[in-house]
């Protein structure tokens, strides 16, 4: 195909004032009328220094898709099913209750295991980053197409740890820079 | 929102790199490793949807948020919504946030001591019409300095989220005045290399829609990434 084009616009940083504009979305609970269980979701996002980042917002985006295309749609209240905003605290922690990810369909008839896309923004980041969460003790993982074009000793930066006392508990941190840098994917 | 059909890799120069030294937050904040080229998957063709029930009419009204009018030079900030072959995109939620007319952020973390405007709280938000259309009223933001370099001051900006069809499609940006002194050695504008895609951010000055005795105007069209060209009209065009 040769027409033109048009170039995407420039991305820039978000910036260390963004819940200004951003607030009303981070936090919220999907719509209660899922049939679908919850979990939650705890991490930290850190710095090539193991500094926390104070001033990250997380998107999650997918999970509840019901390997369909269907569930797409906006509640009542207007808030995307399969959509989550979160944002780090002082000390670099986020938090977030979501409707249990499901398998996912790949065209070719495989299953993706359970996972949510998660597009990381910050102050000094000119891009969002973007990555996946999966959920530890799945079995699914081990077939995952994606996390198996991931070298094996850098896939564990993407697999929730379920809590020892409560399943449906899982922590997860993402680290930007240095050693056990989360692994980022580009399309 | 189904089925965006394969996203193109960026044009180089025309989107900043990770690591951009002149700011100098990006220097521990971004990745070394390469990223990972994956196809997409239903994951990433698909994205959130969002419901005229998340906004209300006077979401894009930021002069008049707080029970009174905010001060500084009141503007309208207008333009299109896009995809990579020039269609409208319909039904994207757009979100800003600015500092005030003083050049001060109504956020906590904010040190710099000019004046908070209590009429002022500098968001708004709202979803593009059936030709893509946003429009914002609201206050000329100020520059502002931050403690990137010495003396270093911020040109005046927007800042804009944006959601496109798809997740792949999201985009924040920031958009500039025109002839902001302070652009050429502001090192975030900069981040972008090319010339002509960097100027993109900047808006122009619209007389068209500006309003005689009551605010001038400025466009700013916004292009995102993907296409929403069927695979059908892309097998007639070849």
């Amino acid at each position: 195909m040769s027409f033109p084009r048009l170039i995407p616009t420039g991305s820039q940083t978000v910036g260390p004032y963004f819940r200004i504009g951003l607030e009303y979305l981070i936090g919220q609970e999907p719509a209660n009328n899922s049939a679908l269980d919850t979990i939650e979701i705890r991490g930290k996002v850190l710095d090539r220094d193991g500094a926390p980042v104070s001033d990250a917002m997380l998107e999650f985006w997918g999970g509840d898709l019901s390997g369909s295309d269907s569930g797409v749609t906006p509640d009542s209240s207007g808030h995307p099913i399969g959509f989550h905003r979160a944002a780090t605290d002082d000390n670099g922690n986020f938090t977030l209750v979501l409707n249990e990810p499901l398998p996912t369909a790949l065209g070719d008839g495989r299953l993706q295991a359970p996972h949510m896309l998660v597009l990381v923004f910050a102050r000094g980041l000119l891009r969002h980053l973007i990555t996946r969460v999966y959920f530890g003790g799945e079995p699914a993982n081990a077939d995952d197409p994606v996390l198996l074009e991931i070298p094996a000793e850098r896939r564990h930066t993407l697999v929730a740890r379920p809590d020892a006392n409560n399943p449906r508990l899982f922590q997860w941190n993402v680290i930007l820079q240095g050693e056990n840098e989360t692994v980022f994917f580009a399309w | 929102m189904i089925g965006l059909p394969a996203v193109q890799p960026a044009i180089p120069g025309t989107q900043p790199d990770f690591c951009f030294p002149p700011y100098v937050a990006t220097i521990a904040r971004s990745p070394r490793m390469p990223l990972i080229v994956l196809p997409e998957t239903l994951t990433e063709t698909t994205g959130p949807v969002f419901g005229h029930s998340l906004i209300i009419k006077s979401d894009n009204d930021l002069t008049m948020q707080q029970g009174g009018e905010a001060l500084g030079e009141r503007i309208f900030v207008h333009g299109r919504v896009l995809d990579e072959d020039g269609r409208a995109v319909r039904g994207a939620l757009v979100e800003v946030w600015q500092a005030n007319a003083a050049g001060r952020y109504r956020h906590k973390v904010d040190g710099y001591d000019a004046p908070i405007d209590p009429h002022f709280s500098g968001g708004g938000r709202l979803l593009t019409d059936e030709e893509g259309r946003y429009c914002f009223k609201t206050i000329k933001p100020g520059p502002y300095p931050w403690s990137n370099h010495h003396n270093a001051w911020r040109p005046a900006h927007i800042h804009f989220s944006l959601f496109g069809v798809g997740i792949l499609s999201r985009l924040v940006t920031q958009m500039y005045f025109p002839a902001d002194p302070l652009q050429p050695i502001d090192p975030i504008f900069n981040s972008i290399p090319d010339e002509s895609a960097r100027q993109r951010l900047v808006s122009r000055l619209d007389m068209e829609h500006s309003q005689s005795n009551y605010a001038l105007a400025y466009e700013f069209d916004i292009v995102l990434r993907g296409s929403q060209e069927t695979p059908f009209e892309a097998a007639r065009r070849r």
